[in-house]
C-alpha cells in the first residue's frame, strides 16, 4: 500500500442545464494521492473551482460505499471507469498515472437525459419498477418467515440478482441503450422466490412494456452490460426474463 | 416534568402495546381518503411507513433528497437485522432481546418502547420475507442467523453483507406499488426546508426543489420525519455524504424538543483515515467480529517497526500479539458492544501499540480461514472483503484488515412519546431521527429493526389515533394560508442570506473544521474543559461561516454548494447543543465517555442517582440558551445493573 502523489488533467463534460448544448472543459488537478478515491479527486478539483469563484462540476453521489447506485460517471470511455465490479465511488486513483488526461462524461442515453454536468435523470428506472417490481402484499399479512422454505440455490441466485444498485451503467454501456439487464435483474430476483413466483409472468410483461415506452432500445445480446455492471449481474437473468415474458404471452 | 408526557400505557410491560392497540381510536375508511400524511425520508422508516399508510387508505406525499427513494442511506447497512425468532433454539426470546437492548443502551432508553420494539421484531422478518427479501438460508431452505455484539444468542438475519439494501428494496417495492396505485405522490430531489405549524399543530412543510431551486409548500394533516441521523456533524463518518440533521433541526427550532444529542455511536470497525483528502469513512460490518480476531502487537518496538514498514503483521508470532478484547472481556471477547470495543482500540493506540498510521488495529481472519476454509469466509463476507481490497489495495484473506473507530450512528434525536409523536402535536418522528430505543448506545443490527418497527408496525397504529380527531379539518390550500406564506418567505430570506455572504471559503473547508472540533472535543472521550472549549470554538466558527462562506452559482437552479451550505449551517448549531448536552451529563454511559467518570480499570462510570433521565432540550431563540427538560427513566421489568461484559 505504497501511495504516491500524481498530477493529472481532467477533461470533463460541462452542461448548465438540459437545454444547454454542453462542452468539455479541462482542469489541472495536482498532488492527488493515489490512495484517494476518484470522487475525492473530483472533490479536490471542485474545491479549486470554488476557490476561484467558479461553479463546481455537479455529479451525483451519496453513500460512497458502492451501494446506493447514485454515482454515475463515464470515465475514459467506460462506465464507472477502468476497474471491474465497482461503481465510480469505489474507483481509486492508483488506477491512473502521473500526467494522464482523464475524460469524464455523463451517462449518455435517450432514457437518461442530462440534467446538469454529470448528473442525469434516471427516474425512468423507478417508472419501470412502478409497473410491477414488487410482490402484491400489504403490511401485516405475512405468514411466519420460515413457513415457506426456499431452496438455498434459488435463494442465492435471487440474492445475486437483487444486488443490482440501479446505477444505469448497463444502459450507458449498451450501444442500443437497452435497460434489459436492469429489468431482468428485478424480474429474476422475484421470480426465483416462491413469494414472487405467482406474479412473475405478469410482472415481466408489464415492466418490459414500460421499458419500451420510455425509449430504451432493444437487446442484441452483445453482453457489454454484464462486463461493466458494478455488481456482476449476469446475462443469465436476461434468459430468465425472456422465459417469463414468453409465458406471459402464451397465457394471453 | 410536567412538560414531557411520554404517554406510556398502563399495565405490565408485556401488555402495554396490546392494551394500546385495543383501546386506540380508529379512522373509518371513507374518512381516511380525506386525510393527508407527509412522510419526509424514504429510508427504512420512511418507505415502510409511507407504503403502510397508503395501503390503509390515507393519501401520502413522500420526499427524499436523492434522485430515487431507493437510494436512502439505509441502503448502506451491511450486517443484519435482529429479531427474537429463536430459530436456532439457543434460548432467545422477546424478553431477552428487550433485556439486551436496554442493557446495551446502558439503561438510558425508555423501557416500554424497547419492549414494543422486541415484540414486533418477529413480524418484521415475516414481512420482509413476504416482500421478497432474499435473506441467507441453510441447505434445508430455512433462514440462517449470525451473532452481533452485545448478545450471547444468534438472532441476526442477514442478506450477505447487504442487509440494508435488501430490506430497503423490500420496503421500496411496497412504496412503488402504492405510487403506481396513485396513493403515494413521490417527490424526489426535494429537500425539506421548514416545518409549518398552524394553530399549534404540524400541518405541512416547505421544500426546495433541488433541480429548479423552486420553494414549494405542502399541506398534510400530520407530518412524519424519517430523515435519519446527524453523524455528519463530524464531517467524517460512515454516513452517506448527504445525510444531515436539517429536518429535525428545523423542527427543533419550531418547538420539537431534541433529546440526548450527545449520544453518538462510534463504530469500532471502519477502514482507517488515509489522508487529508478523505471524504468519508467506510464501515466494515460488525458481523466480521464473528470470525475475525482483533489484536495489536504486545511489544512497542514491534508496533513501531510495523508503522515504519519494517515488519509485516503476518511476521508477528502468536505470543507477541495482544488480543486485547479477548484478554479484557473473556465472556464476550471480540463481540463486546461497540462503545466498549471502540474505547479499547483507542486505549491501545494512545498507548503506542497502534499500527498503520498509528491509528489502527488489526482484524484478523487467519484462524477462521484455517478452521472453516476460505470459501466459507467468502460466502459470508465476500463483498466486504472485495470492498476492503478496492479501497486499501491489500488482500484481507492474506493479511489482516486494519480498522479504527469512526462516527457511525446517532442515538439522540427528536424527543418522542410512546406514540412517536414529538412535542409538536401532529409531528411524528421515527427511525434514526428520533431518540427513543437505543439509550446511550445502540446494539448492532438494531437500527434496521427499529426503522422497520416504527414504519410498518408502530406508526400505522399511533398516527391513526391522532388522525381520528382530525377528520373535521379540511385540506388547506397553502397559497391562501398565511402560515405557509410566512414560512415560504422565511425560507427565501434565509437562502438569500446564504447566497449573499459571498465570502472566500468553501462549505467543505468550513465543515471540515467543524468536524475537527467535534472529533477532538465531543468525540470518543470527552471532558469538561474540552466540551467548554468546543462550545466557544463552534460559536466562533459559526460566526465565521456567516461571514466567509462562498456559494457560486444561482439559488434558482441545481446548486450543490447551496445544498451543502444549508446543512452545514444547521450542523454548526447542532454541534453546540451536542457539546452542551455532553457537558451536562457528568457521567459516562454508552457512547458518552467523560474522562472524569471512569473506574480504576478505565471502564465507564454511570451515575444512575443523578442521570437516569432523558435530557430533552427546548429551543428558546438564536441568542438565548436552550432549556433542559428531564424525562425520568423508570425500569420496572428489568433490574438495573452495571454493564459487565467480562463474565
Ligand atoms: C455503513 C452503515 C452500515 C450500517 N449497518 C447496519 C446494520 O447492519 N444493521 C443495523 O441495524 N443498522 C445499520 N446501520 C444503521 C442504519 O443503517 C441506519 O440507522 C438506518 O438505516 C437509518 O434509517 P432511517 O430510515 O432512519 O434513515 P435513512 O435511511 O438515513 O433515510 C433518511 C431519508 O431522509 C431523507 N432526508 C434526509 N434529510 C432530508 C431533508 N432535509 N429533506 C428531504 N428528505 C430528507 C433522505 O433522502 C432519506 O430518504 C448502518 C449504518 C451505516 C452508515
Ligand atoms: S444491472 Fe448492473 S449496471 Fe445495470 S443498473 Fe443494475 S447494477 Fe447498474
Ligand atoms: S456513491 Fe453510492 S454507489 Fe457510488
Amino acid at each position: 500500500m505504497s501511495e504516491k502523489s500524481i498530477n493529472i488533467k481532467v477533461k470533463v463534460w460541462r452542461q448548465s442545464d438540459a437545454k444547454d448544448k454542453g462542452r468539455f472543459e479541462t482542469y489541472d488537478v495536482s498532488n492527488v494521492s493515489t490512495g484517494s478515491s476518484f470522487l475525492e479527486m473530483m472533490d479536490a478539483m471542485n474545491e479549486d473551482l470554488v476557490n476561484s469563484g467558479k461553479e463546481p462540476v455537479a455529479f451525483d453521489h451519496d453513500c460512497r460505499e458502492g451501494i446506493c447506485g447514485m454515482c454515475s460517471m463515464y470515465i475514459n470511455g467506460r462506465a464507472h471507469g477502468p476497474d471491474t465490479l465497482i461503481p465510480t465511488c469505489q474507483l481509486h486513483m492508483r488506477k491512473f498515472t502521473d500526467g494522464q488526461t482523464i475524460t469524464v462524461e455523463p451517462w449518455r442515453s435517450k432514457g437518461f437525459p442530462v440534467i446538469k454536468d454529470l448528473i442525469v435523470d434516471r427516474t425512468a428506472f423507478d417508472k419501470i419498477l412502478h409497473a410491477g417490481g414488487f410482490i402484491s402484499i400489504n403490511t401485516g399479512n405475512a405468514p411466519d418467515a420460515n413457513a415457506i422454505p426456499v431452496n438455498k440455490v434459488d435463494s442465492d441466485l435471487a440474492m445475486d440478482a437483487a444486488a443490482c444498485i440501479g446505477c444505469g451503467a448497463c444502459v450507458a454501456t449498451c450501444k442500443n441503450s437497452s435497460a434489459l439487464l436492469f429489468v431482468s435483474a428485478k424480474v429474476s430476483h422475484l421470480a426465483l422466490l416462491p413469494q414472487g413466483k405467482i406474479e412473475a409472468a405478469r410482472r415481466a410483461k408489464a415492466m418490459v412494456a414500460v421499458m419500451d415506452d420510455l425509449g430504451f432500445g432493444s437487446c442484441s445480446n452483445t453482453g457489454a452490460c454484464e462486463m461493466e455492471c458494478p455488481k456482476g449481474i449476469s446475462l443469465s437473468n436476461i434468459a430468465r426474463l425472456n422465459r417469463e415474458y414468453l409465458v406471459a404471452n402464451v397465457v394471453d | 416534568m410536567a412538560v414531557l408526557n411520554s404517554k406510556v400505557p398502563e399495565g405490565p410491560v408485556h401488555l402495554k402495546w396490546s392494551n394500546y392497540k385495543e383501546n386506540q381510536n380508529l379512522v373509518n375508511p371513507a374518512n381516511k381518503r380525506k386525510l393527508d400524511i407527509i412522510v419526509v425520508g424514504t429510508g427504512l422508516i420512511g418507505a415502510s411507513a409511507a407504503a403502510s399508510f397508503a395501503e390503509m387508505g390515507f393519501k401520502v406525499k413522500a420526499f427524499c433528497y436523492q434522485d430515487s427513494p431507493r437510494r436512502a442511506h439505509s441502503i448502506a447497512a451491511q450486517g443484519g437485522i435482529n429479531a427474537a425468532k429463536n430459530y436456532p433454539n439457543d434460548g432467545d426470546s422477546i424478553y431477552r432481546l428487550f433485556y439486551d437492548t436496554v442493557k446495551g443502551g446502558d439503561y438510558r432508553a425508555r423501557e416500554s418502547n424497547v419492549y414494543r420494539l422486541a415484540e414486533v421484531s418477529n413480524e418484521i422478518i415475516d414481512q420482509a420475507v413476504a416482500n421478497g427479501v432474499p435473506f441467507a438460508r441453510d441447505y434445508g431452505g430455512y433462514l440462517a442467523n449470525r451473532s452481533f455484539g452485545g448478545a450471547l444468542v444468534s438472532r441476526t438475519f442477514y442478506a450477505r453483507g447487504q442487509t440494508g439494501q435488501q430490506l430497503l428494496l423490500g420496503a421500496y417495492s411496497g412504496l412503488n406499488r402504492q405510487i403506481a396505485l396513485g396513493n403515494v405522490t413521490m417527490y424526489n430531489r426535494s429537500e425539506m426546508m421548514d416545518l409549518v405549524i398552524v394553530d399549534g399543530r404540524a400541518r405541512g412543510i416547505v421544500t426546495r426543489d433541488m433541480l429548479t431551486g423552486k420553494i414549494e409548500s405542502h399541506f398534510a394533516h400530520a407530518v412524519v420525519l424519517g430523515t435519519g441521523g446527524y453523524g455528519n456533524v463530524f464531517f467524517l463518518s460512515t454516513n452517506a455524504m448527504g445525510s444531515n440533521g436539517s429536518a429535525v433541526w428545523k423542527a427543533y427550532k419550531k418547538g420539537a424538543f431534541f433529546a440526548d444529542p450527545a449520544f453518538v455511536q462510534i463504530h469500532p470497525t471502519c477502514i482507517p483515515v488515509h489522508g487529508d483528502a478523505q471524504s468519508k469513512l467506510t464501515l466494515m460490518s460488525e458481523s466480521l467480529r464473528n470470525d475475525g480476531r482483533i489484536w495489536v502487537p504486545n511489544k512497542l518496538e514491534d508496533a513501531a517497526a510495523i508503522r515504519e514498514g519494517k515488519l509485516k503483521p503476518t511476521q508477528i508470532d502468536e505470543k507477541d500479539r495482544d488480543y486485547y478484547l479477548e484478554r479484557r472481556y473473556p465472556a464476550f471477547g471480540n463481540l463486546v458492544p461497540r462503545d466498549v470495543a471502540s474505547r479499547a482500540a483507542k486505549e491501545r493506540c494512545d498507548a503506542g501499540f497502534g499500527v498503520g498510521t498509528g491509528q489502527a488495529v488489526y482484524l484478523d481472519f487467519k484462524a477462521s480461514i484455517e478452521r472453516l476454509g476460505q470459501h466459507v469466509i467468502e460466502d459470508r463476507y465476500g463483498n466486504l472483503f472485495l470492498m476492503y481490497e478496492k479501497i486499501v489495495d491489500e488482500n484481507p484473506y492474506k493479511t489482516p484488515m486494519m480498522i479504527y473507530p469512526a462516527i457511525h450512528y446517532t442515538m439522540g434525536g427528536t424527543w418522542v412519546d410512546y406514540e412517536l409523536q414529538s412535542t409538536i402535536p401532529g409531528l411524528f418522528v421515527g427511525g434514526e431521527a428520533n431518540f427513543s430505543d437505543h439509550g446511550a448506545n445502540r446494539l448492532g443490527a438494531s437500527a434496521l429493526m427499529q426503522g422497520l418497527a416504527d414504519g410498518y408496525f408502530v406508526l400505522p397504529y399511533t398516527i391513526q389515533s391522532y388522525l381520528a380527531d382530525q377528520i373535521t379539518i379540511a385540506r388547506m390550500n397553502p397559497a391562501d394560508t398565511p402560515e405557509f406564506k410566512k414560512a415560504e418567505d422565511e425560507v427565501n430570506t434565509y437562502i438569500n442570506k446564504l447566497m449573499n455572504v459571498k465570502g472566500t471559503e468553501s462549505v467543505d473547508s468550513l465543515h471540515k473544521r467543524l468536524g475537527k472540533i467535534m472529533w477532538e472535543h465531543v468525540g470518543m472521550a470527552r471532558n469538561k474543559e474540552g466540551l467548554e472549549k468546543a462550545i466557544t470554538l463552534i460559536k466562533e466558527l459559526r460566526k465565521e461561516f456567516w461571514e466567509k462562506v462562498r456559494i457560486p452559482g444561482k439559488a434558482e437552479s441545481l446548486n450543490v454548494e447551496l445544498e451543502k451550505a444549508n446543512r452545514v449551517a444547521d450542523f454548526l448549531e447542532l454541534g453546540e447543543l451536542m457539546a452542551r448536552d455532553g457537558l451536562l451529563r457528568k457521567e459516562s454511559c454508552g457512547g458518552h465517555f467523560r474522562e472524569e467518570y471512569q473506574t480504576e480499570e478505565g471502564e465507564a462510570l454511570r451515575r444512575d442517582d443523578e442521570f437516569m433521565f432523558v435530557g430533552a432540550w427546548e429551543y428558546t431563540g438564536p441568542d438565548s440558551e436552550p432549556i433542559l427538560h428531564k424525562e425520568e427513566l423508570k425500569y420496572e421489568a428489568i433490574e438495573v445493573k452495571v454493564r459487565n461484559y467480562k463474565k
